[in-house]
Parts: structure tokens; C-alpha cells; sequence
């Protein structure tokens, strides 16, 4: 199979849950975790005479994402109704929006590395209402609890346009961030707020010819690790299935799988895609919704700057590198923070490395945000210039950071009473200097030498002077002196 | 000779009872006697709350006693349809699905009613789910005629039709899919208004045809029907398609009801009376001629599309109870089949059990015309005819201020006599079908008898959110013939 050409094709569906007060069509409370069936009125329970009211916040977030995809926003859409029979679904139709979704024709730009962005087309997004969760318990009978019944669910279909596991991944972590910006979703994955079903098949190039394998759609994603190994796992099983049997997709053999974590395979759940019948019409309860132009202006003013363009921005604009503005753009509220202390005056990177390294490891430690931690935006953006400027090191400045969380004391004042300002007079610094040259003869006779061991017994003679220091001489003073005297 | 309280309309009995001249334990006391004595010829309730009843009557007679305000319905016994969710008693629907259903919360139109003080005595028997014209279909229980109990009092507000006849009630709620409430009237001898749609909530209405059903009153007059509906009337935000008042807003539909139309343009569409009995065409002719007399004119309008309203209703109304009806599957509440050999048994054997033959011939038309593939060419196209008709009655209400009608083309039918041949019994609802595709109001006016005895109904329908003048136009009628002062022949 090695010999094999083949290209890897990948669609998503997603499903994303809204971060809304109340349910998409009633006023019923949105939480996780309470006791089943504690969080339902006569609406989500589908019970007989009662009527469903759109949520309308549910809707405005729903807009926000679709112009986020880059979507055209459907200047009327309406609801309809979807039927079909399961005990999750109390009135045994979901609330959908089937011909007429609210957007359409968007797409998301994913990082793929270098810098380089690729662009994945988005077909539509829609709204409806998520289905209750049943536990089949043991015994002979199953249990429903109707408390996510009604949760507001925006499904976000993609074009075939991933090739691979890596981009998938790209793409899902990058909805994640875009709709925690938003902040229209929580988007736990692991509570079950993202869910993807990703549709795989490959086309296989053999002897000059083109054979597309049979769709593989794999059910109910919830991890970044699950979907990625979904993907590749499917791409190596499809290979072997093509060259055991020369199967090829067409119509009516694409297959539906579940994702078996402990084993990382996928596993089959349904042969053949059912020609369902979901008997779609528009609901006769709930009134279409048209969107004026005033409302979408509204809307289209709550969107921010969106993660993946920040991040570029970052290494554009403050030269910071890949990986450390993706870090900093992780979070909205970080990156706006790092973005205030920068606004303070202070150096891009010297920030960054305070705040990447010290502020998110205790802000994560704590499961906060940098914001949280009890710094000042300026006193953060002054211990930056002090580092800066050479007055403390780099450790230094950590530990001053460490400090100003729970302190009322500026950096300075902190760094004073701490010892921590660096010794940069080179009078004060020569007399250390000259104490080490003369207590070391040997390094001395190396460096001059020039040979080999020239650069490590320099080496060692600043490592000297820095601890007869106490490390609190500024390397770059002692350096220089050093460089003075032995040559 | 019944107890002289039961002669009473509406706004007499709640002036005097709020005058403290007749007691509201007295109004009921009267009801619950009646319906001792006729229920069992008549079988108008599914159930009765007597002592529900009376503890209610007691504390309003008792805030009247103490000088308190009471509401537009203070004290009077009032009945709902059964598709009119309660939070006491039970909802059947009449249906044995639902046999045991409670619900946990009140409809709107209960909520306004309390509101007002009514008191509700009970709950009325109906064709399962509404979907009837005789009350025959009803799991639960017969009904008859009031006039002549080897007759259907008509339906699928059979029950409320026949209550509000036999004097078993002063006012009852009925529900209008496609003339629930008129047919029942009129084949009953007593007045029913199928309200604009949007204008009453359906909050807690048992949906059949979500986009036709209206909940309206059944009653003596008119005056009282106008009084009801003042109580019922208005915008609910748990309705989406409930009409916000700003829109339209809700007019005092009692205060004026006396007030004669000046220059009233009658429009009439020849032939309509043409296919209706002998019986019912002189009758109809007859109050026209009243019209007439107090200077009315009649215009001769066009519907072009009307013909086509019965079939466009059956695609559009089942469509829709196809997807309501689907939430009966005995997982959650309801009738559940005893030994299911899986899930899917629960579904299929509770639904088999549960349901009676009509529902179950509705929900396969409906299933079949949503069905990919037939879509376009039933539910789409029927949309398209709805909107066709519409249309016709916008034009027409530019010529008149209201049209005229038969109600049904026959009077009460013997039971039984239709059962056999739904197709017939569907064919019957002609004439009050149109007004639910157009959402329009309509009202059915008792306007005499036929050859046989048996109470005509004449229908009156009034452009979108008309109701006040709709209602002023059958009190005018009403003003000048005493048709609903004759007791059924049951009293």
C-alpha cells in the first residue's frame, strides 16, 4: 500500500453549543451536571398545548459566528421541523432550519504552519434545538434526562476541503478559539459543548486512474485527539480496504462509525446510509425571522478581532514567534491583556516571555486568566523596561512578577527589597572582575591562549563573577570588561 | 321547569351575582343539577369539578361579599373544551392516549378565565384530537344533540355545543380547526365565534392544525360571546403566532355590541346556498331579508378558489397533526402498551392502542403528504391554494363589510349516519373551512329551524381582526329574532 497515491478528503459537521442563559425555545436554565430532569418546563418536555419562543440571544450569537465564517446572513429564514422517532426528542421532532438556513457560503482560515493560512469553505451554519441525553442503564429499560433538551445547537457544515488529520485538527482548534472569542459557546469539548463528525474517504490514484473510496462518516467527536486519530486511523483502514477489496464510494454505500477511544480505532455502526425520511415543513408555531439591517449592523459591532488574525498580527507586527502568539491569543482575555501592557510602553517579546512563561504558568495553575492574577497592566509594563534596560535580569524579572501578585508594592520597590536591582557600574563590577582573574590563573592563561578552550573559560570566569555577585551583576557590563582586560 | 338562574345569559347572571343578588354557589348549584339530569341523555362531559366548583363560586361570592372587585366572568359557570389544558382534572382530548393525562400547568385562555373570576365546572367531550364533525370520534364517549338526542350535536366541539344547549353551562371554550366551533353551534341552536387566528393564545391549546386552530367561545347570544372574548382576547408571549396588540390592537368588543353597522354591505356568493339543504336555504334567505329591512344591501361577491378549500385543508390540517401527533408514543407520558417486546413497540403498539380510527387516517395523510418526494405536489401546492384563498376573501372584503353563509349543508345528522363514509363527513365542512385557511373570523348565529325542528346556524365572517364588527353585525341579526330564546327540546 506504500506505493499507493492517494490524497486524503475531509468535510465537517459540527455542533456547537450556545453559551445562552436559557433554552433555544424556552425559558428553562442551561446547566451541566444537575440532577436529570430538573431543568425542564411543558415546552422541552414536549408536553400537549405548549409552544416553542425563539431565544432570541440564541439567534444574534448564531449571527455573530456566521459573520465570524465569513457567511452571507439570510435576510429571512424560518424554522421547520424535523421528524423523526427517538426517545431524546420529547415531541419526536427537532426544531431545525432545513432549506432557509440563516447562513451560508462562508469559510474559516486554519493555520497550516509557516505562517501560511488555508482556507476552509463553509456551506452553511444553522440553529436548532439539541435532543436529550438517554443512559441505558442495565435492566430491561433505559433512562431519558431532558435537562440539554432544547440547549441552542449551531450546526456548522464544511466543504470536503481538509486533507489531512493535522488540518482537521488546525480547523477545529480554530473554531474553538473563534467562538470562545466571541463568546457565544464555553466550547468544553470534554462537557460535550463541541461535537464533530468529520466525513473521511481518499482518492486513490492507481495506474493513472482515479478511485475515490466510500465515505466513512464518524459519529459524535468530542476530543481534538479523538477526531485527529479518527482521521488518520481511517486513511490507513481505507488504503487496506481499497487494495483487499477495490471497494469504491457510490451511492447509498457510505457507512457510519464510532470512534472507540481506548483501542483509537473507529468502529462500524451502520453499513448502509438509510434513506431517511425526516419530513421537514416549516414550523406553523414559531414566525419567521427576518434580519433588518439595523439588527445585523448591531450584531456585526460585537464582533473582535478574530484569534487567528491576532496571532498574525503578533509575529507581523511584534515580532513574536509562531508558537508564542498562539499561545498569547489562546485566550481572548489573555491577548487583550498582553495588548494593554504593551499599550503601556512596553517591549513586545520582554512581555511576552513575562507573561507566557511566569503569568500563564500560575494563571493555568490556577485556571485563571492573566487578568485575574492580580497584576497591573502597568507595573507589568515597567518591570518589561526594567528588564529592559538592564536594571534586573530575566529570573529576576520573574520573580518580581511572582511577587507583584500579591503585593501592593511596585516592580521597583519589589526588585529593591528583594536585592534584585543589577549591578551595572562598571567601577563597582572591575573590582570583582580583577578578584576572579587573579584567583584564576589557569582560565585566564586559556582565554589569551585563544585556543580551543578559549570560549568556555570565559565562560567560566563570568560564571565566576556572577556568583562572587550573587548573581546580581548585569552580564553584559561584565562582559565587557572582562573582554577589556583579557585583551 | 329548570331553575330560572339557568335562563340567564352571561352578563345578567355576572351583574347580579356581582351585586350580590344571586349567588354564585347558586349559578353552579343550578349547572351541576342540570347536568344531574341530562348528562346521561346528552354525555356533553368528559369530566366535572363540582366541588372544585363550588369552593370557587363560595370564595368569589365571598370577595364580593367583603367589597372587593370581581372580573367580567365573576362567579359564572363556564366550561372548556378538552383540548384546553388544565392544571385540575384531567385533558383527555378525548382521546385514549391521553385518558389519564394530567396536565401540570394551564392554558392561556384557563389563566384569563380565573382571572376573571369564571368558574369552570368541567371539560368537554370532542372528536379525538378535534378531528371530527360529529363528536363521534371521541374514544371516550358519546354525544348527542341536544334537540334530538338520536342526532350528533356536531363537531369537534361537540360537547361544549351541547353543554352550553342543555343549559349544563353558561359559556364554554370551544376550539376551530376548520369549524369546530360554528358547525357545532349551529347544528346545537346556539351562537359560536371562531376568532381571528393570533387573536386568543393557543398557549396550552392541544395542537391539531397548528397554523388553523383557534380557541372561541360557545354561547347563548352573541352579547355573551362578545364578553367572553373580550376575556380571552389578546398578544401572549408564549405564542409566537399570537398577534401583537400594537399590531392589531384588541377592541372592546362588548361596550359597542348594540351599536347597528350603518350601511352594512352584505356579500353573498349565490351559489353557496344552493348546496345547502332546503331547509337551511330558506332560513339562510329569511335573515338576509331581516338584513335586508334594516337597510342592508347585498353585494354579490366572487371566490373563485373557495372549491378548493376542502382539499388544500386536508393536506395542510393532517400535515400538521401528523408532526403534533407524533409526541403520543407512550415513552413519556400517556397510554403505554403493556408488554413491549422493544423500544420501537412502545411506539408502534402504544400509538395502535392509543388512537382511534380517524386520527390514525389523518396522521397517514398528513405523513404521506410530507413525505420527500410528494412534498411539492401535496403540502407546497396546498400552501399555494391557502394563499389562493386568502386572496379571495381580501378582494371580497373590499366590496363588503361581511359575508354571509351557510354554516353547513345539512342540519343535525342522525348518528352514525356519516361514519362509514369519511370522505362525506369531510365534504360537510364546505362552508367553514375557507374562513380557517384565511385566518379570518367567523361566526355561526342561531337564524331558525328546518323542516324537522333542527336548529340552522347562519355563518357571518368578517375580515381579519374584525371581530367588533363582526359581532356587531350578528347582534344586530339577533336583536331583531328571538330564535335563541327557544329551549332545546331536552329542557
Amino acid at each position: 500500500m506504500a506505493d499507493l497515491e492517494y490524497k486524503v478528503i475531509v468535510g465537517l459537521e459540527i455542533h456547537v453549543h450556545l453559551r445562552t442563559a436559557t433554552k433555544m425555545f424556552c425559558g428553562c436554565e442551561l446547566a451541566y451536571g444537575q440532577q436529570a430532569n430538573s431543568r425542564v418546563c411543558p415546552v422541552c418536555l414536549g408536553l400537549p398545548g405548549s409552544l416553542p419562543v425563539m431565544n432570541k440571544k440564541a439567534f444574534e450569537y448564531s449571527v455573530l459566528a456566521g459573520l465570524a465564517l465569513n457567511c452571507e446572513i439570510a435576510k429571512f429564514t424560518k424554522w421547520d421541523r424535523k421528524g423523526y422517532y427517538y426517545p431524546d426528542l420529547p415531541k419526536n421532532y427537532q426544531i431545525s432550519q432545513y432549506d432557509l438556513p440563516f447562513s451560508e457560503h462562508g469559510y474559516i482560515e486554519i493555520p497550516v504552519g509557516g505562517g501560511q493560512v488555508k482556507k476552509i469553505r463553509i456551506t452553511r451554519a444553522h440553529l436548532e434545538e439539541d435532543a436529550g441525553k438517554n443512559t441505558h442503564t442495565s435492566g430491561n429499560y433505559s433512562q431519558v434526562d431532558l435537562n440539554r433538551a432544547g440547549t441552542p445547537l449551531l450546526e456548522i457544515v464544511t466543504e470536503p476541503d481538509m486533507n489531512s488529520g493535522t488540518e482537521v485538527r488546525a480547523m477545529a482548534v480554530e473554531l474553538q478559539r473563534i467562538v470562545r472569542y466571541l463568546g457565544i459557546s464555553v466550547g468544553d469539548m470534554q462537557k460535550g459543548h463541541m461535537r464533530f463528525e468529520p466525513n473521511i474517504n481518499l482518492v486513490i490514484t492507481k495506474d493513472g486512474k482515479e478511485y475515490k473510496t466510500p465515505i466513512a462518516e464518524i459519529k459524535n467527536l468530542n476530543s481534538f485527539r479523538a477526531l485527529e486519530g479518527s482521521v488518520n486511523y481511517e486513511v490507513v483502514r481505507q488504503l487496506d480496504e481499497f487494495e483487499r477489496t477495490g471497494k469504491v464510494m457510490v451511492e447509498g454505500n457510505k457507512t457510519t462509525r464510532g470512534w472507540d477511544d481506548a483501542g483509537r480505532q473507529t468502529v462500524l455502526q451502520r453499513e448502509k446510509e438509510e434513506a431517511s425520511d425526516y419530513r421537514y415543513f416549516p414550523d406553523p408555531d414559531l414566525l419567521p425571522v427576518v434580519m433588518t439591517d439595523e439588527w445585523l449592523l448591531e450584531i456585526t459591532e460585537r464582533l473582535c478581532e478574530l484569534p487567528l488574525k491576532k496571532q498574525m498580527r503578533y509575529v507581523a507586527d511584534y515580532n513574536l514567534s509562531e508558537y508564542d502568539a498562539s499561545v498569547l491569543t489562546g485566550e481572548r482575555a489573555n491577548a487583550e491583556f498582553f495588548e494593554r501592557v504593551v499599550e503601556a510602553g512596553a517591549e513586545p517579546k520582554r512581555v511576552c516571555n513575562l507573561l507566557t512563561q511566569m503569568g500563564l504558568k500560575v494563571a493555568n495553575a490556577r485556571g485563571c486568566g492573566l487578568a485575574e492574577l492580580g497584576l497591573k497592566e502597568n507595573d507589568v509594563a515597567k518591570l518589561a523596561k526594567m528588564i529592559e534596560g538592564g536594571d534586573i535580569n530575566a529570573s529576576a524579572g520573574d520573580r518580581i512578577m511572582q511577587e507583584m501578585m500579591t503585593s501592593e508594592k511596585g516592580p521597583v520597590e519589589i526588585a529593591r527589597e528583594l536585592n534584585l536591582i543589577q549591578k551595572s557600574d562598571a567601577g563597582e563590577l572591575e573590582v570583582f572582575v580583577e578578584a576572579v582573574l587573579a584567583e584564576n590563573e589557569k582560565a585566564v592563561e586559556d582565554v589569551r591562549s585563544g585556543g580551543k578552550k578559549s570560549k568556555a573559560a570565559r565562560g567560566f570566569l563570568l560564571g565566576q563573577v556572577m556568583q562572587k555577585t550573587k548573581g546580581r551583576a548585569n552580564p553584559k557590563v561584565v562582559s565587557e570588561i572582562l573582554n577589556k582586560k583579557l585583551n | 321547569m329548570q331553575n330560572k338562574l339557568l335562563d340567564m345569559g352571561i352578563k345578567e347572571l355576572r351583574d347580579e351575582i356581582a351585586a350580590g343578588r344571586v349567588k354564585s354557589v347558586s349559578a353552579v348549584e343550578a349547572v351541576f343539577e342540570s347536568i344531574e339530569n341530562r348528562e346521561a341523555l346528552i354525555g356533553a362531559y368528559i369530566s366535572t369539578f363540582k366541588e372544585r366548583a363550588i369552593a370557587k363560586a363560595r370564595e368569589t361570592d365571598s370577595k364580593i361579599a367583603a367589597g372587593e372587585k370581581v372580573g367580567a366572568l365573576a362567579g359564572v359557570p363556564i366550561a372548556l373544551k378538552d383540548n384546553i389544558c388544565s392544571d385540575f382534572g384531567a385533558t383527555t382530548c378525548g382521546s385514549r392516549i391521553l385518558e389519564n393525562f394530567c396536565s401540570p400547568y394551564n392554558a392561556a385562555v384557563v389563566e384569563k378565565l380565573s382571572a376573571a373570576d369564571a368558574v369552570i365546572i368541567g371539560k368537554t367531550n370532542l372528536d379525538e384530537f378535534a378531528m371530527g364533525s360529529s363528536t363521534e370520534n371521541s374514544g371516550l364517549k358519546q354525544t348527542f344533540n341536544p334537540w334530538d338526542t338520536s342526532r350528533v350535536p356536531g363537531g369537534s366541539s361537540g360537547g361544549s355545543a351541547a353543554a352550553v344547549a342543555a343549559d349544563m353551562c353558561f359559556g364554554a371554550l370551544g376550539s376551530d380547526t376548520g369549524g369546530s366551533i360554528r358547525q357545532p353551534a349551529s347544528f346545537c341552536g346556539v351562537v359560536g365565534l371562531k376568532p381571528t387566528y393570533g387573536r386568543v393564545s393557543r398557549y396550552g391549546l392541544v395542537a391539531y392544525g397548528s397554523s388553523l386552530d383557534q380557541i372561541g367561545p360557545i354561547t347563548k347570544t352573541v352579547t355573551d360571546a362578545a364578553l367572553m372574548l373580550s376575556v380571552i382576547a389578546g398578544h401572549d408571549e408564549r405564542d409566537s403566532t399570537s398577534v401583537d396588540e400594537s399590531q392589531a390592537a384588541v377592541d372592546d368588543y362588548f361596550g359597542g355590541i348594540d351599536k347597528a353597522v350603518d350601511g352594512l354591505k352584505i356579500g353573498m356568493v349565490t351559489k353557496f346556498n344552493e348546496g345547502a339543504d332546503e331547509g337551511i336555504r330558506a332560513a339562510i334567505e329569511a335573515a338576509i331579508e331581516v338584513y335586508r329591512k334594516m337597510g342592508a344591501e347585498i353585494v354579490e361577491i366572487e371566490m373563485p378558489y373557495f372549491d378548493y378549500s376542502i382539499a388544500a385543508y386536508y393536506m395542510i390540517a393532517t400535515a400538521e397533526a401528523s408532526s403534533n401527533l407524533a409526541r403520543y408514543d407512550g415513552v413519556h407520558y400517556g397510554h403505554r402498551t403493556a408488554e413491549p417486546k422493544d423500544y420501537i413497540e412502545v411506539y408502534s403498539k402504544s400509538r395502535e392502542e392509543g388512537f382511534g380510527k380517524e386520527v390514525k387516517r389523518r396522521i397517514m395523510l398528513g405523513t404521506y403528504a410530507l413525505s420527500s418526494g410528494y412534498y411539492d405536489a401535496y403540502y407546497l401546492k396546498a400552501l399555494k391554494v391557502r394563499n389562493l384563498i386568502r386572496g379571495d376573501f381580501v378582494k371580497a372584503f373590499e366590496k363588503c363589510d361581511c359575508i354571509m353563509m351557510p354554516v353547513s349543508p345539512t342540519t343535525a345528522f342522525k348518528v352514525g349516519e356519516k361514519t362509514d363514509d369519511p370522505l362525506k363527513m369531510y365534504l360537510s365542512d364546505i362552508y367553514t373551512i375557507g374562513v380557517n385557511l384565511a385566518g379570518i373570523p367567523g361566526v355561526s348565529v342561531p337564524c331558525g329551524f328546518d323542516e324537522g325542528g333542527l336548529p340552522v346556524g347562519l355563518q357571518i365572517l368578517g375580515s381579519a381582526f374584525g371581530e367588533a364588527k363582526l359581532l356587531r353585525i350578528a347582534r344586530m341579526y339577533e336583536s331583531q329574532c328571538q330564535w335563541g330564546k327557544k329551549k332545546a327540546t331536552v329542557i
